[in-house]
């Protein structure tokens, strides 16, 4: 761990209790973000990024367990912290932008009346005291730093008058009002049109080098990751199974599940639809033993389906989660 | 065996076991609420009560025209558990009678108002937008606009006072209920992609309301209509509180009440005791219909 | 505005409805067996004054035609007369109407006080010992018929403790001040006499009490409930997210949108608290409408019977828009979309 880093997730475990028994949603994951950053975190549907980002958020519903691992932000566990603590991380500290912006506007409040209290907030945690003038100045700042026009009238508005596109400014708005350390962006546009969310994408982009704030960015699109990330994450079924910088990640995908990933992208030049990838997101309530992936990997070995490997270091940041790349199994990697 | 045959008997285990997990699955989230397991042992003695008065009750000739001017206004004790009236009647036997006409008043006012109700709440959803819609909601929405109580009063006074006139007034102000939640569920069912694929198949209009759309009601319906037993049971007994249900000498707990008022505070159990009652009763189909909700609700993580 | 066309298309439909209903209440009516000239005038009068009776009642026209007159003498206030007190139904429903008015008034004060009170109270500790006290109540709260608190109320509260009243609005030592509004404890304060207000009171609050239990618990359960379905939405986990203290998330952001089914719940159960006060009337021998009109239905008084109806059925009306109102002022998607309901 260098000194930049600002956020340090550790062997972070969170169980669901269900009928039935207990799901083990993830199991094991660790990342880490410097300051400055941009990590992009991939993998497919019900992979766990949500779930791990509520986590560090500390905002997990209530069925949730996290029986085991920590979440060092600042040289502070999280998972440890009370609430007084818990707030002055939320908002200055950590920021989050949901997936869906309809559902995260509480739709019988004006935009104004939420965006200032978040501003408000973040702005007592600091010690601060704001009054409501400028409360309401800065929200105005915000919503014009998020290319929304007319923000006068935007703020006495409701989330149910704006299109799903200004909804999602908004509240890009509001997580960067708080003005924090790291953003996390979960999927940020997927709701819109593709040329919105283009659009999205890029103004996070902008605001995100201005300010310097580090960025964890959800996706299950690979080119977004490409061109908006210094490093990323593959997740699969609860834990990480690959880490590399984004240049290397592309040039040279190590962990068989990754290589699956990039051959799924259609390629319009030559190729045309590609193959997926056989098989299907694991039951988290009896999860496979050994490696998660085993069952729809094509290069499984026998000591796949019985012990969880751990990170084989390939590079320089790039680490694969693979017995492919242990010693066991340098006879059977591909070139 | 022909392959067909092995096929339709795979497919009739795997439905099987489908339906003993459903049934599994069932009763755990139903059992998941301890209250619920307490609701449905409630309802079940109630019932089995009823159905056994005359066999578990220890005066069944108390609960028809019966004095006893000697033992009238005995306190609770060993011989009359809940005591006697002011006639000399024991009061446990004639609760346990009165229970037995204020569920067969719930079943039938049920049996009487659901189906009609549904039919019309399907037809209206399904006609959503058409004159088969404005007609049926407007004729619900002004039996719905009279304050409940008010029509049931008004047609059992209008009629003869007893347990029939009394059910049919109280089917009367109850069925615009369900015509109007199958209605919204029926709108909305009706433009799902299962009622448009079987409309395309050319189907009569009477397999899609009652195959298509009905059994995706069904749970919200048998939510509602375990909840409604207790309410009929309580505007039943206030009916009777009045003198328009059940005429005496038969017993009816809502009666009782009303005989037991005049007499507080120093013969507190004449009402007290048919009080109470009423409050278990409701009270355990009212577990019991939480429990059947919870039932139907889906899980989310 | 699109509130005055909210506001204007409800009542249009409100009267329409009122309209069907006086229908249906006038064809009941007339079903019955018997001769409402002769049941007027009594058994003893000649037949002749019955016959001309019948003329003056045109009750020897079709039924349209009676209920065209019907209609038209009861929109100018003209009910007929009362079977029972021999007095125009008008003047009886002046007189007990605003009785029953304060008992529903106090109740539904009541209701939503105690019940919003409750509901948050048990949102707020959900899951400790307060959050299962109050479930507890609310639960046998609403399984219990108001008659049967009424009951234990009597018994506990006027006989055993002999804390309050138990009959009527007002001591016997005081006469009851000149009639304004025809609310007591109003009344008594207006014309400056507090011992006869504070005695008002006291007679007032345990019937309302009896009567809003059940709507008491019911709103603490439906805001319970309620809190806890939009405690899992995603503007509140946002909320939190963004740094919010629980404070503000719990008693801002989720009591808002929590409280709209309160408020609809709550505006039928205070619309149908007119009817279900009959029975607390008769136990707390409360000179009210409920109870005027129970009379008068036991004693086939059909004039009564029509009047209170119809009186009932335009309180209930027009309380459901007054709660339509509301609901829209609380939650703008209903409002902004006033012009597109049908």
């Amino acid at each position: 761990m260098t000194e930049a880093t600002l956020l340090d997730v550790r062997n972070l475990s969170v169980h669901f209790s269900v009928y039935g028994g207990v799901l083990k949603v993830l199991d094991g994951m660790a990342l880490s973000v410097r300051r400055g950053e941009k990590v992009g975190l991939v993998g497919e549907t019900g992979c766990g990024k949500t779930t791990t980002m509520k986590a560090i958020l500390r905002v997990l519903p209530a069925t949730a367990r996290t029986p085991d691992g920590e979440i060092v932000f600042l040289g502070r566990d999280i998972l440890t912290l009370g609430p007084r603590d818990l707030s002055q991380i939320r908002g200055p500290g950590i920021s989050m932008i949901f997936q869906d912006p309809t559902a995260a506007l509480n739709p019988v409040f004006t935009v104004g009346e939420q965006l200032e209290a978040v501003i408000a907030h973040s702005a007592s945690a600091a010690g601060q005291a704001l009054p409501r003038r400028e409360a309401y100045q800065r929200a105005v700042t915000s919503l014009q730093e998020v290319a929304l026009a007319d923000p006068q009238r935007l703020l006495k508005s409701y989330p149910v008058q704006l299109s799903g596109g200004m909804r999602q400014r908004v509240s890009i708005g509001m997580a960067l009002a708080t003005g924090p350390n790291l953003l996390i962006a979960d999927e940020p546009g997927t709701s819109l049109d593709v040329t919105i969310q283009d659009q999205i994408l890029r103004l996070i982009q902008s605001l995100v080098n201005e300010k310097h704030t580090s960025v964890i960015l959800i996706t299950h699109t690979l080119g977004v990751v490409r061109e908006l990330t210094d490093r990323v994450y593959v997740m699969y079924a609860g834990s990480v199974v690959e880490t590399a910088r984004t240049p290397k990640l592309f040039a040279q995908p190590s962990h068989p599940y990754t290589q699956g990933l990039l051959k799924t992208v259609p390629r319009l030049t030559g190729g045309g639809i590609a193959s997926g990838i056989p098989g299907r997101i694991p039951d988290y309530l009896h999860p496979p033993s050994g490696c998660r992936f085993h069952p729809r990997c094509p290069h499984a070995m026998d000591i796949c389906k019985i012990q969880k490997p751990s990170f084989s270091k390939i590079d320089d940041e790039h680490e694969v989660a693979c017995f492919l790349y242990s010693e066991k199994g340098k006879d059977r990697r591909e070139p | 065996m022909s392959e067909i045959e092995v096929t339709a008997r795979r497919i009739r285990e795997l439905e099987r076991a489908f339906r003993r997990e459903n049934l599994g699955r069932s009763w755990y989230k139903f059992s998941r609420n301890p209250l619920s397991v307490v609701g449905l042992v409630l309802v079940v003695t109630v019932i089995l009560l009823a159905v056994f008065a005359p066999y578990v009750t220890p005066f069944p000739k108390h609960a028809g025209a019966f004095t006893d001017f000697r033992h009238a206004k005995t306190p609770p004790g060993v011989m009359y558990l809940f005591g006697t009236d002011q006639i000399g009647r024991d009061i446990l036997t004639r609760i346990v009678f009165g229970l037995r006409s204020s569920l067969l008043m719930a079943v039938l006012v049920l049996a009487i108002v659901v189906p009609p109700g549904v039919f019309l709440g399907l037809l209206a959803g399904y006609f959503r937008g058409t004159w088969v819609d404005v007609v049926i909601m407007r004729v619900t929405d002004i039996f719905l606009a009279v304050p409940p109580l008010i029509l049931a009063l008004a047609v059992a006074s209008v009629l003869q006072p007893n347990l029939w006139n009394g059910m049919l007034a109280v089917s009367l102000m109850w069925w615009p209920w369900y015509t109007r939640l199958v209605y919204g569920l029926s709108s909305q069912l009706r433009n799902e992609y299962f009622v448009a694929a079987a409309e395309v198949n050319g189907v009569s209009l009477w397999h899609v309301l009652f195959r298509e759309i009905l059994p995706n009601t069904v749970s919200s319906v048998l939510t509602k209509m375990s909840l409604d037993v207790a309410w009929v049971i309580i505007i039943g007994s206030m009916l009777s509180f009045v003198g328009l249900g059940v005429q005496p000498p038969e017993p009816s707990l809502g009666s009782m009440v009303a005989d037991g008022a005049r007499y507080l505070p120093d013969q507190w159990w004449i009402a007290v005791f048919p009080s109470l009652a009423i409050v278990v009763v409701v009270m355990g189909f009212n577990l019991l219909g939480d429990g059947i909700r919870d039932m139907f609700a889906s899980e989310q993580v | 505005m699109p509130i005055l066309g909210f506001i204007l298309r409800r009542l249009f439909y409100a009267i329409l409805v009122l309209l069907g209903l006086s229908m249906v209440i006038f064809v009941i009516a007339r079903i019955m067996p018997g001769d409402p000239a002769r049941m007027a005038v009594g058994m003893q009068a000649p037949q002749w004054v019955v016959d001309r009776l019948r003329e003056q009642m045109h009750l020897n026209q079709s039924l349209p035609v009676q209920y065209f007159y019907w209609l038209r003498d009861a929109m100018h206030g003209d009910f007929g007369l009362s079977l029972v007190t021999q007095r125009p139904v008008m003047s009886d429903i002046i007189e007990f109407f605003p009785a029953s008015l304060e008992l529903v008034l106090c109740a539904g004060l009541l209701a939503a006080a105690g019940g919003i009170g409750l509901g948050v109270l048990s949102a707020r500790h959900k899951d400790t010992w307060i959050d299962s006290a109050v479930r507890v109540f609310s639960y046998t709260g609403v399984v219990t018929p108001s008659f049967v608190f009424a009951i234990l109320f009597v018994l506990l509260f006027g006989w055993i403790l002999h804390a309050f009243p138990v009959i009527g609005r007002l001591s016997e030592r005081f006469t009851p001040p000149h009639v304004v509004t025809g609310l007591m404890t109003i009344d008594t304060l207006l014309a400056g006499r507090l011992d006869e207000f504070v005695d008002a009171l006291h007679h007032l609050i345990l019937p309302a009490l009896a009567l809003a239990m059940g709507s008491i618990a019911q709103e603490s359960r439906i805001t319970r409930s309620s809190m806890a379905d939009n405690l899992g939405k995603d503007y509140i986990t946002s909320a939190r997210a963004l740094g919010i203290s629980e404070r503000v998330v719990m008693g801002r952001f989720l009591l808002k949108p929590s409280l709209i089914p309160t408020v609809s719940i709550l505006g039928l159960d205070i619309a149908s608290l007119f009817s279900i006060a009959f029975l607390v009337e008769l136990i707390f021998n409360w000179p009210g409408l409920a109870r005027y009109g129970l009379s008068a239905m036991l004693h086939k008084d059909l004039n009564a019977i029509s009047a209170v109806i119809l009186v009932l059925g335009a309180v209930f009306a027009f309380v459901n828009i007054a709660v339509d109102l509301i609901v829209a002022a609380l939650d703008p998607r209903i409002r902004l979309h006033a012009t597109r309901s049908a």
